[in-house]
């Protein structure tokens, strides 16, 4: 099972263009912020949205070919979703809820939930078949609206932000069944999602999404270790800056300056993780050749760590410990300098 | 919902929530409209024949206008759901040109003064009219002076109600239910009957009844389209008035009918289903 899709669609003012192939048996995990095209494409994906230009195709069968005038209704695809807020029918049980599919496609009552009940049985809610929608918990939804849309034996499976709907103590419990019950359905899996953590949970493959542009893709251990967007590196939670190289030494756009090691030329990204970084109150004297003066503009309190935001021609967030922040009495709007050592700061081409 | 309740000041501790308390002005004019409402069907009481009221009821002439205006009642709500329920859908879900004229068109009847309807469609339907002289020259189908001519008539002046509810039942959907069922397989006709159906069910009630409430109290366009026949066209409201002329006992007795089926409805379906307080489910 492959998808293969070159979507394309415009929406008022905002423009999707991105390219998606997943290989047999991938979980993809779509990540991007609020407003970078995720419900888009995920809608164009499920047919519930037809796109301008471009292809989808499953397996080498169109779904949405606008240029052969091919739109293949979401009703006919062989595509699952799973929503959001789950979406469950209200006025039916959930054992009707997980035979609606099979009804719709015109199996008989007692056949269609005598499936439902099986399926029920697999996400562990046998004893919550006659059980309403409102009448179940969080995870307990989710799983009935996994098992509704598997027992149409979809060959790819949508999950739109599978957890967001939760609450943070039944997260991670949730997250690892749903692991568990993915793991058991052999089609292609797509999770839309903007929790890292998802992703890294239950994917193979990531693709960045911003703006409608897919800005980077592939294992998501090789995307966090190299960001290429101030989405990815916030998500990672490094420092990402961008400049040019010449000479050794790296010039940002703002006339910052950053020494890392080894040679470095042309447009690069430097990555500079919070933890390597010192503060000062005064210029500082010794070997490190990276010092940039900046603003405090914020401090985050964590348990054992103290985030500091500052401005200056290097922006930057630095984690010190609260030992720290205490020995320099640091107040919003102090200035300091920040210090890294070379041998501490990444870098590779734009 | 978790930040209506501040620290309320110790000075109206003692009002309890559920219990506020009106002006004493708007208390009189409040109190002045139940009055108004009420008055007539006191007066209406008050002058019963109540000697008589047992054999007047069960006379031919009133089971039959009882029967007719059910019947004609009935056949004009159900009439007016299974057009006015696909009306309400496409002036709710499909925007095209001129959707305002439309609507307002569709809606027209229910402004209208009985009697023109009763006449305009007497130029459309009747015998010589715009498309009732094909009827009557094609199929020898005539509607005026007709139960079925009743039937149109009523439709004709109900069905607004109904295509107003349900069209704002429809509206505030969350049309993502209906999404989720296309995703799962469901055509269009079945994501309606098993999602888009049950969630406008409430509407859809309130709506039918108030076009029957109409229907069964239509009383200008029926004697104008369809004439006054006892069994055929008499129903309740014309019988009433006719009476009224000759027989004023009759006339009061068949009224209190009419209201004691009408007011046995709405009592029946209150709050539930005619926005007595509470949001429709959707």
């Amino acid at each position: 099972m492959t998808l293969d899709a070159r979507i394309v669609r415009t929406v008022g003012t905002f423009r999707l263009d991105v390219d998606i192939t997943a290989a047999p048996g991938e979980t993809i995990a779509v990540l991007g912020p609020n407003g970078s095209g995720k419900s888009t494409l995920f809608r164009c994906l499920a047919g519930l949205l037809p796109i301008d230009d471009g292809r989808i195709a499953l397996d080498g069968d169109p779904l949405d070919d606008p240029a052969a005038d091919v739109f293949i209704r979401p009703e006919r695809r062989p595509v699952a979703v799973v929503f959001q807020d789950y979406l469950l029918f209200p006025n039916m049980s959930a054992l009707e809820n997980v035979a609606f599919g099979l009804r719709a496609r015109g199996l008989a009552r007692t056949d269609a939930q005598t499936q439902a009940r099986t399926w029920l049985q697999r996400v562990d809610l046998a004893d919550h078949a006659d059980h309403r929608p409102g009448t179940l918990s969080g995870g307990q939804a989710q799983r009935v609206a996994l098992a509704r849309a598997l027992a149409t034996d979809p060959r790819l499976l949508l999950l739109d932000e599978p957890l967001a709907a939760l609450d943070a103590g039944t997260r991670a419990d949730v997250r690892r069944d749903l692991r568990t019950h993915l793991s058991g359905f052999d089609g292609l899996r797509l999770i839309v999602t903007h929790d890292p953590v998802d992703a890294y949970a239950l994917a193979d493959h990531v693709i960045i999404l911003e703006r409608g542009q897919v800005v980077q893709s592939g294992a998501l251990a090789d995307v966090t270790a190299r960001p290429r967007s101030r989405y990815v590196a916030d998500l990672v939670g490094v420092n990402l800056l961008a400049g040019t190289g010449h000479d050794g030494e790296i010039t940002t756009s703002a006339g910052g300056r950053i020494v890392p090691v080894g040679p470095v030329h042309g447009p690069v990204f430097a990555v500079v993780p919070p933890r390597s970084i010192a503060l000062y109150r005064a210029p500082p004297t010794g070997s490190p050749r990276n010092e940039w003066p900046g603003t405090i503009t914020g401090i985050d309190r964590h348990r054992d760590i103290v985030r500091i935001q500052l401005a200056g021609r290097v922006p930057l967030v630095a984690e010190i410990t609260p030992a720290a922040l205490d020995a320099l009495d640091l107040q919003l709007g102090d200035a300091v300098w920040a210090v890294a050592k070379a041998t501490d700061i990444a870098t590779y081409p734009r | 919902m978790t930040e209506t309740a501040p620290a309320r000041p110790v000075a109206v501790r003692h009002r309890r929530v559920g219990q506020e308390r009106l002006p004493v002005a708007a208390m009189i004019l409040a109190g002045t409209a139940i009055a108004f409402f009420a008055l007539p069907f006191l007066g209406l009481l008050w002058r019963a024949p109540w000697g008589d009221a047992w054999s007047i009821l069960t006379s031919d002439s009133a089971l039959t206008a009882l029967r007719l205006s059910l019947w004609c009642s009935l056949w004009a709500t159900g009439a007016a759901a299974l057009f006015g329920v696909p009306l309400a859908w496409l002036l709710a879900r499909v925007s095209f040109p001129g959707r305002g004229l439309v609507r307002a068109l569709c809606t027209l009847s229910m402004v209208l003064p009985p009697v023109v309807a009763g006449v305009a469609l007497f130029y459309a339907l009747g015998r010589r009219g715009l498309v009732g002289q094909y009827l009557d020259r094609w199929f020898g189908f005539t509607l005026p002076f007709t139960t079925t001519g009743v039937i149109v008539a009523q439709t004709f002046v109900a069905m607004p109600f109904l295509v107003l509810t349900v069209e704002s039942a429809l509206r505030q959907l969350d049309t993502r239910f209906e999404d989720a069922a296309r995703t799962l397989g469901a055509s269009r006709w079945y994501v309606f009957r098993r999602v888009t159906l049950p969630a406008i069910r409430p509407g859809l009630i309130a709506g039918a009844v108030l076009a029957w409430a109409r229907a069964l109290g239509e009383f200008g366009a029926t004697i104008t389209f369809a004439g006054n026949f006892p069994g055929r066209t008499q129903t309740m409201p014309l019988a009433i008035y006719l009476t009224n002329e000759g027989n004023p006992d009759e006339a009061v007795v068949l009224s209190l009918v009419l209201i004691a089926v009408s007011f046995g409805v709405l009592v029946a379906l209150r709050d539930r289903f005619l926005g007595g307080g509470h949001p429709p489910t959707t």
